[in-house]
C-alpha cells in the first residue's frame, strides 16, 4: 500500500511537470503579450515595452523562461515560509494574491449546482432504472440526449437573454399568470407524475388527476396571493411541507410501518414547526454565523432524538432524525428569506427586476444577511441552473446504468427470494452498491470543480477561475494562466488518487496493487 | 442512452441455423450455398444498426444537412448555389428580419417563400443564411478532422501501448496522463488562441492533436485483453510480423470500440469548436463559426432574436444527430447495451 502511494506520487509529480511545461510553452507562444503596447500611441511607448519585458522576462525564450517560473513555483512546496512566487500578471498583480479570490467565487458558484446535480441526477436515474423502458425512461433518455448536445454557452446565453429578462418583465408588469399557462403546467405535471409512479391504468389516472389538480390549485393560489412578489410558506404551507417531508423521508428510509421511525421524524418536524414561531425574533438580528450554528443544532437534535428513542435500530433512527431535522429547519430559514423578498424588490438598485445577468453580487448593496443572501441567490441562480442542466444528464445516465447492472445481480434475487419488501431491496441492497462507482465519479468531479465553469463564468461575468483563465489567455498573460493550471492540475491529480483509494476502500473486490 | 425498446438481435441467426430448409425471413443478398453457416459478425452488427430507426433517420438527416450546407456556400473556390456571400454586406431589408415564410396563404400567411434573406441579416447586413451555412460547414470540417485525426492517433498509440505492454506501455500511458491532466477546454483554448488565425482546417488539425486520449485508453484496454487470445498466438506461430498482427488480426476485433468512441468524439468536437469560437479563441473573422456569430451578435438578441435561434438550433441539431448515430452504433456493436463508462476505462489504465 505504501509502495503504491509512493509510486503514484512520483508518477504524478512527473506528469505535473511535463503538463505544466507543455502548458507554459503553448500559452507563451499563443500570441504577443506586447500587442496592446505596440499599438499604443503613448509617448513613452518604448519605455513601457522595455518595462514589461523586464518584469515578465520576455527576453528569455519560453522553454527557458519556464524554468525561471518553476524556480519560483517550487518555493510554494516549502511550507510556512511564505516565499511562494508564481510571478506577476501583466498589470503587475501577484498571481498568489488573485488566485484565492478567484477560487472563492468559483467555489461559491459551482458548489450548489454540483450538489443539486448529484442529488437530482441520481434520483432521476434511479427512477428511470426502476421504470426501465417506460414512457418516463424514454422521456428522460431523450432529454439527456438533448442536454448532452447542448453547448454550455448556448444554455447560458439562453437563460441570460430570454429567461432572466422574461421573468423580470413578468414581475415588473404586475400581471398574473394566464389561465392557459396554468392549465398547461398542470397537464405537464400530471403526465410526468403518472409516468414516474406507473402501475395499472387506474392508479395512473388517480395519480395524474391528483397531481394535475394540486398543481393547478397551487398556481391559482400563487396568482391570487401575488406570490411571486410576496412569497412565503405561511403557517399552513409550512405545516403541509413539513408533514410531507416527514412522511416521504420515513417511507424511503424506514418504511411507514416502522412506527418508531415515524414518531422520531414527526418529533423533529414538530420541533422545526415550533421554531418557526419562536425564532422569528432571533432571525431578525441573525448573521450568517447564527444560521450555521442553528443548522448544526438542528441536525444535532435530530441525531440525538434518533439516538435516544431509536430502540433496536439506532443507526437508521439517527439518519432519519438528522435528515428530517436538516430539511424541515431549512424550510423555516427559507421562509424567512422569502419574507425579505418584497424589501429586496423595492431596493432602488434592484427596482423590481431581481434576476441579475452579470456578476456575483449587486455592487454597493448594503443589507442584513437576508438581503445579501437573496442578492447572491438572484445573481447565482441562472449560472447555477446552466451548470446544473449540463452535469445533470451525465449523473442520470450513470445512476441508471449503475442501478440496472446492480438489479441484475444474484444477491438482489436472493434478497427478493427471502421475502424482503421492494423498498428494502432497492434502498438497502441495490442503492448502496450502485453508489460505489458514483462516489468515485463524484470524487473525480470534485477535482475538476476548481477549474471552474470556463464558459458559464465568462457569459455571466463572474470573476472566478474560469474567467481568470480566459481573460489572461486573451492577453497572453502566462503567469496567471500557469497559476490557474497549477491549481486545477493539482486538485485533479489529488482527487483522482483519492477516487482510486475510495474505490478500493468501498469495494472489497478491487485490490490496490501493492 | 439505451432506453430503446428491448430487441432480440440473436434470434434471427439462431432460427436460420436450426431450420436450414425453411425460407429465411431476412432477404440476404449474395447468399452463400451453405445456409447453415449463419450470419457473419459484421452483417449482424449492420442488421442491428439498420434496425435502429432513430439512428438511421439521424444519419440520413445529418447527411442532408451536410450536403445542403456545403452546396449552399460552396467549397473553396467552387461557388455554391446561394446568391449571397457570408462576407459581403447587403442593403438591409425590413430591419434585417428573416424573410422566410412557411405559413401557406390559405392559412392566412403570406405563402411559402424564401425571400431575399430567409434567415435575416446580421447587425451589419450580411446575409444570415449564408453565415449560418458557412458556420455549419466549418463545424462539419472540424468534426471530421478531429474525429478522424484524433481516432487515428489514439488508435495507434493505444494499439502500440496495449500490444507491447511493459515499458512502451507505461511511457505512452504517462504521456496520455499528461494530456488528460489538462482539461480539453483549457488546452483547446490555448491551442485555439495560437492557431485560430490559421484557418479552420489547421485549427481542427491542432485540436485533433490533443483530443486522442480517451480513444487511446479504450483501444489499449481492448488490446491488452485481445493480445492474449489464441488467434493472436496462432498468427505469431505462423510467423506474422507485429505490424501485421496489430492491424490485420487485433484491430478488426477492436473496431467496435474505435468506431463508437470516434462518433462520440465527433459530437464532442462540434461542441468544443463552437465553445472555443464563442470565447473568440477558435475560428476568427472574417471566417464564420456558429459559436462566433452567437458571440458577435449577443448584444442584439433582445431586438433581433433570430440572430440567436438559427445558429443555436443548428449546433444542437448537428450534435444531437451525431449523438443519436453514435448511440445506435454502440447498441449495434454491443448488444448487451453496456455503456462506456469513464470509470471503467480509468480503472483499466490505472491498474
Amino acid at each position: 500500500m505504501v509502495g503504491f502511494v509512493l509510486r503514484r506520487i512520483a508518477v504524478s509529480v512527473l506528469v505535473l511537470l511535463a503538463a505544466s511545461f507543455i502548458m507554459y510553452v503553448l500559452s507563451a507562444n499563443s500570441g504577443d503579450p506586447l500587442l496592446d503596447l505596440r499599438g499604443s500611441s503613448a509617448a513613452n511607448r518604448d519605455q513601457l515595452i522595455a518595462a514589461r519585458v523586464a518584469a515578465l522576462d520576455l527576453d528569455v525564450a519560453p522553454p527557458l523562461r519556464y524554468f525561471l517560473w518553476l524556480g519560483g513555483a517550487a518555493q510554494c512546496l516549502v511550507p510556512f515560509v511564505g516565499t511562494c512566487d508564481l510571478g506577476t500578471t501583466i498589470s503587475n498583480a501577484q498571481v498568489t494574491d488573485i488566485l484565492p479570490t478567484a477560487m472563492f467565487s468559483t467555489l461559491q458558484l459551482v458548489t450548489v449546482s454540483f450538489v443539486i446535480a448529484i442529488f437530482l441526477g441520481v434520483a432521476v436515474g434511479i427512477i428511470t432504472a426502476l421504470r426501465q423502458y417506460s414512457g418516463f425512461d424514454f422521456g428522460v433518455t431523450l432529454l439527456s440526449f438533448f442536454l448532452y448536445s447542448l453547448p454550455a454557452f448556448l444554455v447560458a446565453v439562453l437563460l441570460k437573454e430570454f429567461m432572466a429578462l422574461g421573468f423580470n418583465n413578468f414581475l415588473q408588469a404586475q400581471t398574473s399568470i394566464p389561465i392557459w399557462v396554468i392549465v398547461l403546467i398542470g397537464v405537464v405535471s400530471a403526465v410526468i407524475w403518472q409516468a414516474m409512479i406507473a402501475g395499472p391504468p387506474r392508479r395512473r389516472l388517480v395519480v395524474a388527476a391528483v397531481s394535475g389538480a394540486s398543481t393547478v390549485v397551487l398556481f391559482v393560489y400563487f396568482n391570487l396571493s401575488d406570490w411571486f412578489r410576496n412569497p412565503g410558506f405561511g403557517p399552513v404551507g409550512l405545516f403541509l411541507l413539513i408533514g410531507g417531508t416527514v412522511v416521504v423521508i420515513t417511507a424511503l428510509i424506514a418504511g411507514l410501518e416502522n412506527r418508531r421511525a415515524l414518531i422520531i421524524a414527526s418529533v423533529n418536524g414538530a420541533l422545526a414547526y415550533l421554531s418557526y414561531f419562536l425564532l422569528q425574533g432571533l432571525f431578525d438580528v441573525s448573521s450568517l454565523g447564527t444560521l450555521i450554528i442553528l443548522g448544526i443544532v438542528a441536525v444535532a437534535v435530530g441525531i440525538a432524538t434518533g439516538l435516544l428513542f431509536g430502540g433496536t435500530d439506532r443507526g437508521q433512527a439517527m439518519r432519519i432524525g438528522g435528515v428530517v431535522a436538516l430539511l424541515t429547519s431549512s424550510y423555516v430559514v427559507l421562509d424567512r428569506f422569502m419574507q425579505s423578498w418584497p424589501a429586496y424588490l423595492d431596493l432602488p438598485r434592484i427596482n423590481g427586476r431581481p434576476i441579475a445577468t452579470v456578476g456575483a453580487a449587486t455592487p454597493g448593496l448594503k443589507g442584513d444577511v437576508w438581503i445579501s443572501g437573496i442578492d447572491s441567490f438572484t445573481h447565482l441562480l441562472l449560472p447555477t441552473v446552466a451548470l446544473l442542466l449540463i452535469s445533470f444528464a451525465g449523473y442520470t445516465r450513470y445512476a441508471r446504468s449503475g442501478l440496472l447492472e446492480v438489479m441484475g445481480q444474484d444477491y438482489i434475487r436472493t434478497a427478493r427470494a427471502k421475502g424482503l419488501s421492494e423498498r428494502v431491496v432497492v434502498m438497502r441492497h441495490a442503492l448502496r452498491n450502485m453508489l460505489i462507482p458514483i462516489a468515485t465519479l463524484i470524487a473525480t468531479d470534485i477535482g475538476a470543480l476548481l477549474g471552474g465553469a470556463v464558459i458559464t463564468e465568462h457569459v455571466f461575468a463572474i470573476s472566478g477561475m474560469g474567467s481568470l483563465f480566459v481573460s489572461s489567455l486573451r492577453r497572453v498573460d502566462v503567469n496567471p494562466i500557469m497559476g490557474y493550471f497549477l491549481v486545477i492540475a493539482f486538485t485533479a491529480i489529488l482527487f483522482n488518487f483519492l477516487a482510486d483509494l475510495a474505490y478500493a476502500a468501498l469495494d472489497p473486490r478491487v485490490r490496490v496493487a501493492a | 442512452m439505451s432506453g430503446n425498446e428491448p430487441r432480440e438481435p440473436e434470434e434471427l441467426p439462431m432460427t436460420a441455423q436450426m431450420m436450414p430448409e425453411t425460407a429465411e425471413p431476412e432477404p440476404v443478398p449474395a447468399r452463400e450455398v451453405d445456409d447453415t453457416v449463419g450470419v457473419s459478425q459484421g452483417r449482424l452488427i449492420l442488421r442491428r444498426f439498420l434496425g435502429n430507426k432513430v439512428a438511421i433517420v439521424s444519419g440520413i438527416l445529418f447527411l442532408i444537412v451536410v450536403i445542403f450546407a456545403t452546396s449552399a456556400v460552396g467549397i473553396g473556390p467552387i461557388p455554391g448555389w446561394w446568391k449571397h456571400n457570408y462576407t459581403t454586406l447587403a442593403p438591409q431589408v425590413g430591419g434585417g428580419a428573416p424573410t422566410l415564410s412557411l405559413v401557406p396563404e390559405w392559412l392566412g400567411g403570406s405563402g411559402i417563400s424564401l425571400g431575399e434573406h430567409p434567415f435575416g441579416q446580421s447587425r451589419i447586413g450580411i446575409d444570415y443564411f449564408a453565415m449560418t451555412m458557412r458556420g455549419i460547414q466549418n463545424s462539419i470540417i472540424v468534426m471530421f478532422v478531429i474525429g478522424i485525426g484524433g481516432t487515428v492517433i489514439g488508435t495507434v498509440i493505444g494499439a502500440v501501448a496495449g500490444y507491447y505492454r511493459g515499458r512502451v506501455d507505461s511511457i505512452l500511458m504517462r504521456i496520455t496522463d499528461v494530456f488528460i491532466v489538462i482539461p480539453i477546454i483549457v488546452i483547446g483554448a490555448v491551442v485555439g488562441r495560437a492557431t485560430g488565425g490559421l484557418g479552420v482546417w489547421l485549427l481542427a488539425a491542432f485540436l485533433a492533436l490533443i483530443s486522442w486520449t480517451t480513444i487511446a485508453r479504450l483501444v489499449r484496454a481492448e488490446f491488452l485483453s485481445l493480445r492474449e487470445r489464441e488467434f493472436v498466438e496462432a498468427a505469431r506461430v505462423a510467423g506474422a510480423s507485429d505490424l501485421r498482427i496489430i492491424f490485420k488480426h487485433i484491430l478488426p476485433n477492436a473496431i467496435g470500440v474505435v468506431i463508437v468512441a470516434a462518433t462520440l468524439l465527433a459530437a464532442a468536437a462540434i461542441l468544443l469548436e463552437t465553445a472555443l469560437s464563442y470565447l473568440q479563441l477558435g475560428v476568427r473573422p472574417p471566417d464564420v463559426s456558429l459559436g462566433l456569430i452567437i458571440s458577435d451578435n449577443q448584444s442584439a438578441f433582445q431586438t433581433r432574436p433570430w440572430l440567436f435561434w438559427w445558429p443555436a438550433a443548428f449546433i444542437v441539431i448537428l450534435a444531437l444527430l451525431v449523438n443519436f448515430v453514435g448511440d445506435g452504433l454502440r447498441d449495434a456493436f454491443d448488444p448487451r447495451q453496456k455503456r462506456f463508462s469513464r470509470r471503467r476505462t480509468k480503472e483499466q489504465s490505472a491498474s
